[in-house]
């Protein structure tokens, strides 16, 4: 299936049936994909006059205790920011898709992964993070799209699925995971679902408004606790040829980090020995992981290789602690690094 | 072992649609398969190009700029992907279409009128198809008979279509054979 397609489908399986959206490349087959099969599984299509009419969509569905979901792309994402601001701090889960394309501005339509800072650090204003996974096969992508939904609900929190044009593009094989739970477990003790409903006759209120500074501290506190909670309990990563003495160690996500496979193995069958971290999700990092593979003794250089100009580089030097010099190499503008361009980088170190 | 293969020529001569065929087939395999098209502002009748990667193990990097062969259906595509493909490959070249040849020695060239096989098969429409087949007789990089079960599958729903694709996929791979 087409990544796009198979997102579109995934979020049915792990039974959203709510999706909101405004067309942008290189994501619309999601919704054109969706268009069709929302309506055969009992299911809500509704396409907003704009992101940010969706993103209040959303908040509405997720508030009344629906699972829901919408797709974009980079600066659609942008559009939906606040929205996503206002369904964090009134603790609501809901998942986004970012497919992401070069930017600032409009930028073009090619894969990349610009959006890196934006998506783990800084996506609307506030204190507030989400949950970002980064999928490198449509494989992963379904298997992501699909345990975002009960990860959105145990937190009550976004989860944002950040993939580059690559992924929503490209046709692999895909299986779809089997024996799902469909059923959000929590609602009943926050959600405005309805009291006909609800066993107890305890009254929802869902909001992101606290005037008392007091109160709002200690909302902040709250949220806090659960994205400490999420460095505890979600953190995942993936280690290739790390049994190596590496000299060399690479973090690379997304399709960037197939480019950095295929670059490995050729080192490897020319002698030289090269280990990656791969990052599934990019909040919370998987700081400790790269700060053991940098510390081994054979490495003597790590890098972060990203279709960007350098923003997980920032992550990587904070996990590393200055115990090794760390590098960057990427391209931008829907250029994909290839294998080659990494091998020679990686030699030139 | 891992091969590509670049499928390329004008939008609207079934690019995407004969590699998707292609990826197919290789799954139906057992195989690893990645179909990566070319997506960008393109406009009706532009260039249109699209890779299928194929493995027995997973596949890395799925953007590929040395293909192993290429299927070139029109001149544009010829001269920009030929001296890309890696030696040994397999270069079809529409010579409906191409006047040229690839300037290449170090390939299996083969030239196949895959325009007017399809049009005397009964439709040209049916041109990538041949195209296609002749690619696969020759350079067996998946078995012939499971491409041609996927090539009925993918026009089970216009069934009329089907003895028509199935003499284009035979004149194809005679094409080939005797090349």
């Amino acid at each position: 299936m087409k990544g796009n397609e198979a997102i579109g489908e995934a979020a049915i399986r792990a039974g959203c049936l709510n999706y909101f959206a405004y067309p942008i490349t290189p994501q619309s087959e999601v919704a054109e994909y969706l268009s069709k099969r929302m309506p055969e599984a009992g299911g809500v299509f509704l396409q907003g006059e704009s992101e940010v009419a969706v993103s209040y969509m959303i908040f509405g569905a997720a508030a009344a205790g629906a699972r829901v979901f919408t797709t974009s792309s980079s600066p659609g994402i942008s559009l939906m920011s606040e929205g996503i601001s206002y369904i964090a701090g009134a603790q609501c889960p809901a998942v986004f898709v970012n497919i992401m394309r070069g930017g600032p501005g409009l930028g073009g339509i090619l894969p990349s992964q610009a959006d890196y800072l934006q998506a783990t650090k800084g996506i609307g204003h506030g204190d507030f993070r989400l949950l970002v996974m980064a999928p490198a096969s449509v494989q992963e992508a379904v298997e992501m799209v699909m345990e975002a939904f009960p990860l959105a609900e145990k937190y009550r929190n976004p989860v944002m699925i950040l993939g580059d044009g690559l992924i929503g593009q490209m046709m692999e094989p895909v299986e779809f995971p089997e024996n799902f739970s469909v059923e959000p477990s929590n609602k009943d003790e926050w959600a405005t679902n309805g009291m006909d409903t609800r066993k107890s006759d305890q009254r929802n209120l869902v909001k992101s408004l606290f005037l008392d500074p007091e109160m709002l501290n200690s909302h902040n506190n709250v949220l806090r606790e659960k994205y400490e909670r999420m460095k505890r309990e979600e953190i995942r990563f993936e280690n290739y040829n790390t049994d190596s003495d590496y000299n060399v160690l690479l973090v690379s996500y997304g399709t960037m980090s197939r480019v950095c496979r295929t670059a490995i193995d050729q080192l490897k069958s020319e002698g030289f020995e090269v280990g990656m971290i791969r990052p599934l999700t990019l909040y919370p990092f998987p700081e400790k992981a790269v700060e053991d593979a940098a510390s081994k003794e054979s490495c003597t250089s790590v890098a972060s290789i990203e279709m960007s100009m350098g923003q997980m580089v920032e992550d990587v030097e904070r996990s590393v602690r200055g115990k090794k010099p760390v590098q960057w190499f990427g391209k931008c503008g829907g250029e994909v690094p290839t294998p080659e361009e990494v091998i020679e980088f990686i030699k030139s170190l | 072992m891992q091969s590509e293969v670049m499928f390329a020529g004008f939008g609207g001569q079934g690019i995407l649609l004969s590699a998707k065929i292609l990826a197919y087939a290789a799954m139906k395999e057992g195989l690893e398969v990645a179909w990566v098209p070319s997506y960008g502002p393109e406009m009706r009748g532009g260039t249109a190009y699209c890779t299928v990667v194929v493995s027995d193990k997973l596949i890395g990097s799925p953007i590929i700029r040395h293909p192993m062969h290429l299927v070139a259906m029109n001149r544009p595509s010829l001269e920009k992907f030929a001296p890309m493909v890696k030696p040994n490959g397999v270069i079809l070249i529409n010579s409906s279409l191409i006047s040229i040849d690839s300037g290449r020695d170090d390939v299996d060239e083969i030239k196949v009128s895959v325009n007017e096989i399809a049009g005397k098969a009964g439709s040209v429409r049916s041109a990538n198809i041949v195209a296609l087949s002749a690619f696969v007789a020759r350079s067996k990089i998946v078995n012939f008979d499971i491409l041609r079960e996927c090539v009925k599958k993918e026009f089970a729903k216009k069934a009329k279509l089907i003895p028509l694709n199935m003499k284009a996929m035979d004149e194809g791979r005679d094409a080939a054979l005797k090349n």
